[in-house]
């Protein structure tokens, strides 16, 4: 109930702040405005994931014919970089080694893509590759690993395959609803295994197949007290937090001795 | 219910891990080996990162041998002499054994070098020790029960120089072996991440011929000196011990070992034998059938590194 009233204060704010930003109105026709719900998502020790809603608004100034039904949002989330490291199993003799791997140094770690409609139809393959929008796009980036002519592409698919069975990397062409013509909204839900870091998020405005507009922002998913400390403090003091790791286990050793002990 | 691990930042059930830590303390419990060997593969396949998973089930095992080890040293089950012996001939084998592991891992054949050992360890360890039962088993089926351990009747390297008296283990040898046994150990606990028990208990019944009873008591030692040193260096050298998870698998891990050491006083020294063969066998075989079956995904994925 508090998330939602939230959102409804939220969403309250930004058509306030739409008749602010949109009052002098630029050299573009239209003006793409968007926020999150949350723009901080705390870890707690129930933890089982969390939501968030991406709203937004296209405003068309005076001059502008309306172009009603006709608009198309991707919003792209990208999670915290990793260095991840694909390996392949390939028979050598009669048993099966790791042989070949392939590095992707700044993978996000998570990466979700949610459209209005499916983006194959929104744009071209080429503007979809140039702006890395589609999880295709952003997997097959020349960027995204080293090429090795056609002996890369395998672990791309591989990691964007592993990535979609731990619901990491996820598509959903369905993932934006427009409230009214020109109102817009996604909900969004970052599994728990998604690591705690900096979330940005990328809302594109398409009219026609041609990108219009972009626009920016990012929200931070942190570890509570807690969490925190405990990472810290294994961190800054790991052989004081390796030993008291250590004596709990040798006391609650001892003390399941004593509790068993019948004779 | 679940609860999320600050460290391994991941969420868990709280119910399937101690289900789970609870079986393998039972295990550890029944038969003096540590555990790790089996807590390590269940914790990766919940998705715990493997460095983390290998660090935080030591704390499990310094909770379970050490009561293992009281238990045993109040029904004068633990020979302390030979444990001492064992304990500082493993710490220099641990030493050889980082430093192998180094190297094997600059030569990129690191994975090879432990799946290899896993299977023929514990193939070999399981394979004669099943022998030896069913021979066992077999003599006295026919009627002709193998004679009782004579004195004078030893194996040759006991006799060896430097020897010495481990009265509680009714042991008279020469430290040589058991020395070289206890670097063995260190060396292969530190290469694949293991305590060492499963090798440290079949050597003691079969090599050194120790009582099973002292057997399970000594070795619950020596395994709760080598997985405390552990503890600490993986948590000073690599950050990796979760101390949310390490207190979930100690809680069911010490009830389990209880349950499991007073089950294993009701348990025949043949019966205990057969069934440790067979759990090693098993393990063996399940890390052959990894390295030769093809898999039905080839490729895996590793994170290195995390940026910001």
């Amino acid at each position: 109930m508090m998330q939602i009233s939230t959102i409804a204060i939220r969403v309250l704010a930004l058509f306030l702040l739409m008749g602010a930003v949109t009052a002098p109105g630029g050299a573009k026709a239209e003006n793409l405005v968007a926020a999150l719900s949350n723009t901080q998502l705390v870890i707690t020790s129930d933890y089982t994931g969390s939501s968030l809603a991406v709203f937004g608004t296209i405003e068309s100034d005076a001059q502008t014919v309306p172009r009603v039904g006709s608009y198309d949002i991707v919003i792209t989330i990208r999670g915290p970089r990793q260095a991840m490291t694909i390996r392949e199993k390939s028979a050598f003799g009669f048993i099966w080694l790791n042989r070949e791997q392939q590095k992707f140094p700044q993978a996000p770690a998570f990466l979700g893509v949610f459209s209005s409609r499916p983006i194959a139809d929104i744009t071209s393959e080429a503007l979809r590759n140039r702006l890395k929008i589609g999880l295709d796009a952003v997997v097959g980036a020349p960027d995204f690993t080293n090429d090795r002519d056609t002996r890369d592409e395998p672990f791309r698919q591989a990691l964007l395959r592993l990535k979609k069975q731990d619901n990491l990397y996820l598509q959903n062409e369905k993932g934006v609803v427009f409230l009214t013509p020109s109102l817009f909204k996604a909900s969004v839900y970052i599994p728990a295994t998604a690591p705690p870091g900096n979330y940005e998020v990328e809302v594109a405005l398409f009219v026609d197949t041609a990108l219009l507009s972009r626009h920016f922002s990012s929200f931070e998913l942190i570890k509570s007290g807690f969490e925190q400390q405990v990472g810290d403090i294994a961190r800054e003091w790991s052989l004081a937090y390796g030993l008291a790791t250590a004596l709990l286990a040798v006391f609650f050793g001892w003390l399941a001795n004593v509790l068993f002990r019948r004779d | 219910m679940q609860i999320y691990l600050p460290i391994a930042e991941m969420p868990v059930s709280v119910l399937l891990i101690l289900g789970m830590s609870a079986c393998v303390g039972f295990i550890s419990g029944i038969f003096g080996i540590g555990g790790g060997f089996l807590m390590t593969p269940l914790l990766i396949f919940l998705g715990v990162p493997p460095a983390i998973a290998v660090a935080t089930q030591s704390a499990q095992i310094v909770a379970s041998s050490t009561t293992s080890a009281i238990t045993a040293f109040r029904r004068k089950a633990l020979d302390l002499k030979l444990g001492i012996v064992l304990v500082a001939g493993g710490f220099v084998g641990s030493i050889l054994g980082v430093w192998f592991f180094a190297a094997a891992r600059r030569a990129g054949q690191l994975d090879l070098v432990i799946v290899v050992s896993y299977v023929s360890l514990f193939t070999i360890v399981g394979g004669l020790m099943l022998r030896e039962t069913i021979r066992d088993l077999w003599s006295r089926h026919r009627g002709k029960a193998k004679p009782a351990r004579r004195a004078g009747d030893h194996a040759a390297y006991l006799g060896w120089p430097l020897r010495m008296r481990f009265h509680r283990s009714k042991l008279y040898s020469s430290i040589i072996p058991i020395v070289g046994l206890a670097l063995f150990i260190g060396f292969a606990g530190a290469l694949l991440g293991v305590g060492g028990g499963f090798i440290l208990v079949p050597a003691l019944l079969y090599l050194f011929r120790v009582p099973t009873a002292v057997v399970v008591g000594t070795s619950q030692f020596q395994i709760l000196c080598s997985s405390f040193i552990a503890l600490v260096l993986h948590a000073t050298a690599n950050q990796a011990v979760d101390i949310v998870l390490a207190l979930l698998l100690i809680i069911g891990a010490v009830f389990g070992a209880q349950i499991g050491t007073r089950a294993a006083r009701h348990l025949k020294a043949e019966m205990f034998r057969f069934l440790l063969a067979i759990l090693l066998l098993a393990v063996g075989i399940w890390f052959a059938s990894e390295l030769v079956i093809k898999p039905e995904e080839p490729f895996s994925i590793a994170i290195s590194e995390k940026r910001s």
